[in-house]
């Protein structure tokens, strides 16, 4: 399957059209992790936004998992919207593809794609009430 | 005449290297200087087959400058030249420069082979000739390799077999177009109106080429020319002309983002349908030519079978820091491939990977972390007493962190206050894995193509990162650098 494809089966990407995936597809990279590899480094600069297309990975605060993401599931949008750097680390738990999106290309694509806003703000809207909603 | 003997007959080796291309050549000239044993075999029948072939139009898009303010056997000129191999002895440094005939700075396609010939004859790098490489099979200890010539057994493979294979986009009717291989001589487009799939390096290529000669020339592909990235792109100092033209509303030459929905063969001529992939609407063309300068893929053979995992559709292996595959242990790669490795990819860079300048560079790393890893090879322990002025120097001046960019980096490790030479290493692996305290030098680029020497301490586990200032003429060895480093170490 290549990437314009997989794309148009994620959440995420679900308003666009072919070709619109494509030209995303087409327009940034795809990086696959090892097992084991660091995908986002806490306190470091520069971080992209990544879209998980196979394989999962764990957000590691002080080497400890917290949470789980897989296929679908994005990070490293909050650094890449605020310029702030992570303030976790994401590890590969399998082998990993993302595609990768850099920061200022980022705010470019939702900018053009206000539907891929929209789901992002929902999806993120959802994980800010799983937060709130959270009790140790 | 005396048959010559053939070298590296099958059998057990510690490593196997696969390729005669610069990205073997260099990668068997760093294991030998590091006394690893390895064989080394080609199908070719001589060094450098790429550049035999290619570029179709004759030159190429990495800089060499024959002069420089610099000695052409000092470290430093490896910034002046990025064509030539690396070596240790004087007599096998800087062989491309001394090639040229100045038409250009970038060297044409039968001066680099040349210089790889040069390099391969003179650095006396053997390699067996006429081997090829069949099938592959993974053991409990190692990898083997069926060969034209019998079966090798090693503990690492390094294929340095190049980007070489063409690929083709999955296209429609794509099947009907020449691929940028087959282009020919640019004669054979005067006067017929070509489409080209395609708008990275063998587009452009192509299409300057065919310039003078075409009667209309589209480039197509759904990615849209990002002029951002153009700006650092080696493509610029070559190829953009067509763009250029588009760009100032020239007639008759087209840059398009359009996804190529379908390719039909109607008579002699083609029907290219397209959609727009940055505007809305379709476009439908009829042409004489097709080509398909969609790009190579490795030629790898029956590895995908063994598990390896690719990248770019299917093109390219995904690789770890030290360019071994991340699914298939053992497996690695140089030259041209070892582009799977992408680095931390701050801020969305990439390496230089995908030309000798940058891979010379990988494979000498490879070569140290497989003699390490196969041998118990150490790195001389040289202590650095003034680690200032070694890292600074490093940042104004190190051909490594200036080719590969936030992907390479000079790692002093900190040894209680004494600070020891650690080599040139990837970035990822100094963050990731590094296990000891250490400070790294990197040469980064932010977002609007600033060039920002940047430091990274290790402490504890710890990382902080520190950005030094930009400077004009890119020399960090001042006081205000000196001052700031200084501070940063006593942290």
């Amino acid at each position: 399957m290549d990437i314009a494809e997989s794309l148009g089966q994620l959440a995420l990407f679900a308003d666009l059209t072919p070709s619109q995936l494509e030209a995303i597809a087409h327009t940034h990279e795809e990086d696959v992790f090892a097992a084991g590899e660091r995908v986002l480094r806490r306190g470091l600069s520069g971080g992209n936004f990544y879209v998980i297309l196979e394989g999962e990975a764990s957000v590691e605060v002080g080497g400890e998992d917290r949470h789980q993401l897989t296929r679908g599931d994005f990070f490293g949008e909050i650094s890449a919207l605020t310029g702030e750097p992570p303030a976790a680390d994401v590890v590969a738990s399998t082998t990993l593809r993302c595609l990768v999106i850099p920061a200022a290309q980022l705010e470019r694509l939702l900018l053009e794609r206000p539907q891929l806003m929209l789901r992002m703000l929902r999806m993120e809207a959802r994980r800010l009430q799983g937060t709130l909603n959270w009790r140790p | 005449m005396a048959a010559v003997e053939r070298p590296f007959p099958p059998g057990e080796y510690d490593v196997v290297v696969v390729g005669s291309g610069p990205g073997g050549l260099q990668t068997s000239y760093c294991l030998r200087h590091l006394g690893i044993e390895h064989a080394v075999i080609s199908r070719d029948e001589r060094p450098a087959g790429m550049f035999q072939r290619f570029p179709i139009f004759e030159r190429l898009i990495t800089w060499t400058k024959p002069d420089a303010p610099v000695e052409r056997t000092s470290r430093e000129y490896e910034w002046y030249d990025h064509n030539s191999l690396l070596a240790e002895e004087p007599e096998l440094k800087a062989l491309v420069p001394g090639l040229m005939d100045r038409a250009y700075d970038l060297p044409s396609r039968g001066e680099m082979e040349a210089g790889i010939a040069a390099f391969a004859e003179r650095g006396a790098i053997r390699v067996r000739y006429g081997c090829t490489w069949e099938a592959t099979r993974r053991e409990d200890d190692g990898i083997a390799l069926v060969t034209s010539d019998g079966e090798y057994r090693c503990r690492a493979v390094v294929f340095a077999i190049g980007v070489t294979k063409p690929w083709r986009a999955a296209v429609p009717g794509l099947e009907h177009a020449a691929h940028y291989v087959e282009t020919g001589t640019p004669e054979r487009y005067a006067d017929r109106d070509v489409f080209i799939v395609g708008k990275r390096n063998s587009g452009f290529e192509v299409a300057q080429g065919i310039l003078p000669w075409a009667r209309s020339i589209v480039l197509g592909s759904p990615r849209p020319v990002q002029m951002d990235a153009l700006a650092l792109s080696a493509l610029r100092i070559r190829y953009l002309h067509p763009y250029d033209e588009y760009a100032r509303g020239g007639p008759g030459t087209y840059v398009l983002d359009v996804a190529i929905e379908r390719i039909e063969r109607e008579a002699e001529r083609f029907r290219v349908l397209t959609r727009g992939t940055t505007w809305d609407g379709t476009l439908e063309f009829h042409v004489d030519d097709v080509i398909a300068a969609t790009g190579f893929e490795t030629p790898l053979l029956d590895l995908p079978t063994l598990g390896l995992v690719t990248v770019n559709d299917g093109r390219i292996p995904a690789l770890t820091p030290f360019w071994e595959s991340v699914s298939v242990p053992g497996v690695y790669f140089a030259g041209n491939a070892s582009q799977g490795a992408k680095g931390i990819g701050k801020r969305g860079a990439g390496a230089s990977s995908t030309a000798v300048n940058g891979f010379r560079y990988n494979a000498r790393v490879l070569a140290e972390h497989l003699a390490a890893k196969l041998r118990g090879w150490e790195r001389p322990r040289e202590a650095i007493d003034d680690p200032v002025s070694f890292l600074l120097r490093e940042l104004s001046s190190a051909p490594e962190l200036w080719v590969q960019k936030g992907y390479l980096c000079r790692v002093l490790a900190d040894e209680r206050g004494t600070y020891v030479d650690d080599g040139i290493l990837p970035l990822a692996h100094f963050l990731d894995a590094l296990d000891h305290d250490a400070v790294a030098a990197s040469v980064e680029v932010d977002e609007s193509g600033t060039i920002l020497p940047t430091l990274y301490l290790r402490r504890g586990g710890e990382i902080t990162e520190r950005q030094l200032a930009p400077h004009p003429l890119h020399a960090y060895e001042g006081e205000q650098y000196r001052r700031e480093v200084a501070g940063l170490l006593s942290y």
